[in-house]
């Protein structure tokens, strides 16, 4: 009887102890299937910043090129359009951008370096769409739209440095990528000042 | 014939495996116009297999080439846009077939003991379907098909801790990109098919083992003859299959019409949007999921909070699959139960299409507050259902099936 006892508990042992190492085993060789969904090394490789002639860009004109396959604006701002976002406080969420979606040197009411440039990645930060540039009046955003962005998805709006307005589906103010002035006219996105 | 059937069934019980599910499987007689959708939606299932296959034939999944595939089948493979405009409108019939198949059962308590695990696979379906469907509309990559993608990634992102790398992971890439259309390519036709398979082989392979409902919510399994056939059940084969096949003959008639003379339905099917390449720097004026995507978009919307909107929207969907818990009702069938039962069962299907509309729709301040309304009775409808259910005054439930001579 004893025997017998014996034998199923080295059996129930054996068995569990199967079942922990094969547990264990098939995770391990889940491993390499779930990773090669990652981005690849290729990818990783096609982040490296661009360089943009803002000469042409006229005050008040809007400019998007292509960083990292994210739309990257550029706003030539008016010195009309910097005494609306001065003025504009008490709406925003967050207007003095204290949630850190944006380098160091761009953490001020502008959200810029220079004033007069304001350069946002156009994604909202809501769910992925890139709002619309609405600089002027507009009825159809409500008669106090002092000129900002507009998301077409889900409504979120924003006022010319990219900071979200209160009670929005979008949770924080327009992300500022890295970037610097290498002159004048040329502007490198994707790079802090080294 | 019949020595050859005897040789094969020595082998491998053919005979009695058709015995079993066709011809000595016993399903209630008095199944009406709702019965229709679970044998549709297998029909509808294989239709889309067959024309997958025939698409990949022609379809390239490569971001710089997708787009001119779709078009060269459209335009330039023989009998390509037919094959296409099947496809396409079948994912448009699918959740028809499959809303209606999930009303039949709130109406009749079809999810309810002994059918749980049978209305879980049902759900397990449901999602599945939503997976397959939200990914398959990428391939086409127009815009539509882009901006909804990365939409659909971006809730992912709102998980905390680790929304970001997730959604990283689910694209292969910073951006909806080449990756991300190639693995999505791979989950619509090979992955995904086979799971839905799979549990859809389950789903009928469960309702086979404790047998269909039916619109009185009578067990016809506790009421047999003295041979143990149940006395309110008729053989699936041949009363069933003639029903069924009748079914699919109006079915077709309706599907091959709006294939051939309405195959984008006005925008609903197929998005005007979507005849426009994928450009990843500019968003639609007016971005919308297809239609049967809409109900939970606007719960989405409707929460103006980035996790609460797509918590909201998870929960919509988990919701459902705990139906046969919160109601604690005894009695299946709407046809004897409370009023209270009716009308907050109107009250769900009307906040369900409500909700479809308004998520079809540009957000206005109005459609929001209105989206909110409807949010509100669909949740509440699951509320309100367990609270009430448990007590519920019922009317008394037939011995025996009732039919309408």
């Amino acid at each position: 009887m004893s025997d017998n006892n014996n034998s199923s508990n080295r059996r129930n042992f054996l068995t569990n102890v199967t079942k922990v190492v094969g547990g264990v085993g098939a995770i391990f060789a889940a491993i390499p299937f779930l990773s090669s969904m990652s981005p690849s090394e290729k990818t990783k490789m096609a982040g490296a910043p661009i360089e943009i002639d803002i000469s042409a860009i006229q005050p008040g004109a809007f400019k998007i090129v292509e960083w990292r396959g994210k739309p990257v604006w550029i706003v030539h701002r008016t010195t009309e359009m910097l005494e609306k976002i001065k003025n504009d406080a008490e709406h925003l969420a967050d207007p003095k951008s204290d949630e850190e979606y944006q380098p160091q040197y761009a953490q001020n009411k502008f959200r810029s370096v220079k004033p007069e440039y304001l350069v946002l990645v156009g994604v909202c930060t809501h769910l992925g769409c890139s709002p619309l540039y609405k600089p002027g009046e507009n009825k159809d955003l409500g008669l106090d739209w002092k000129g900002g962005f507009f998301c077409p998805c889900h409504g979120s709006k924003f006022d010319l440095s990219g900071r979200v307005y209160k009670a929005m589906p979008a949770p924080y103010n327009l992300e500022v990528p890295p970037y610097y002035f290498a002159s004048e006219t040329r502007l490198v996105v994707g790079e802090d000042r080294t | 014939m019949s020595k050859f059937m005897a040789w094969v069934d020595e082998r491998l019980p053919v005979s009695n495996f058709v015995k079993n599910h066709l011809s000595e499987y016993y399903a209630p007689k008095n199944f009406n116009f709702f019965y229709f959708f679970g044998s549709l939606a297998l029909f509808v299932f294989i239709m889309q297999i067959i024309t997958g296959i025939f698409l990949t034939i022609n379809y390239k999944p490569d971001a710089a080439s997708a787009f001119a595939s779709v078009e060269y089948i459209m335009r330039d493979v023989e009998w390509g846009w037919l094959i296409r405009y099947m496809h396409s409108t079948g994912a448009s019939f699918f959740f028809i077939i499959i809303y209606l198949h999930m009303l039949r059962a709130l109406m009749y308590g079809s999810y309810k003991k002994p059918r749980e695990l049978l209305w879980l696979f049902g759900m397990f379906i449901f999602v599945l379907l939503m997976a397959e469907a939200f990914m398959g509309y990428l391939l086409p990559w127009g815009q539509m098909s882009y901006w909804g993608a990365q939409v659909i990634i971006s809730l992912f992102g709102a998980i905390p801790f680790v929304g970001e790398s997730l959604a990283l992971w689910i694209r292969g890439d910073y951006v909806i990109s080449d990756a991300t259309l190639n693995r999505f390519f791979a989950f619509h036709v090979i992955a995904l098919p086979l799971l839905l398979f799979a549990v859809i082989y389950l789903h009928i392979a469960a309702l086979h083992t404790v047998g269909s409902n039916n619109p009185d919510g009578v067990e016809i399994k506790q009421n047999k003859d003295k041979d143990g056939k149940p006395v309110d059940g008729i053989p699936f084969h041949p009363y069933y299959t003639v029903k069924d096949i009748f079914g699919l003959a109006v079915f077709l008639t309706i599907f091959m019409f709006v294939v051939f003379f309405l195959p984008e339905f006005g925008g609903f099917f197929l998005e005007k949007d979507n005849f426009v390449p994928a450009d990843p720097l500019k968003t639609p004026e007016h971005i919308v999921p297809v239609w049967y995507f809409t109900p939970f978009y606007a719960i989405l919307r409707a929460i103006p909070d980035k996790l609460g909107g797509v918590l909201a929207m998870g929960l919509a969907i988990f919701v459902l699959f705990l139906m046969p818990w919160l109601d604690r009702c005894k009695v299946k069938s709407i046809r004897y139960r409370s009023l209270t039962y009716k009308i907050l069962l109107t009250s769900f299907v009307i906040s369900f299409i409500g909700l479809g509309y308004i998520g079809m729709m540009a957000p206005t301040p109005i459609l929001t507050i209105l989206g909110r309304l409807f949010t509100l009775v669909y949740f509440g409808f699951f509320v309100m259902l367990y609270l009430t259910s448990k007590n519920e005054k019922t009317k008394p439930v037939p011995e025996r099936v009732t039919m309408y001579e």
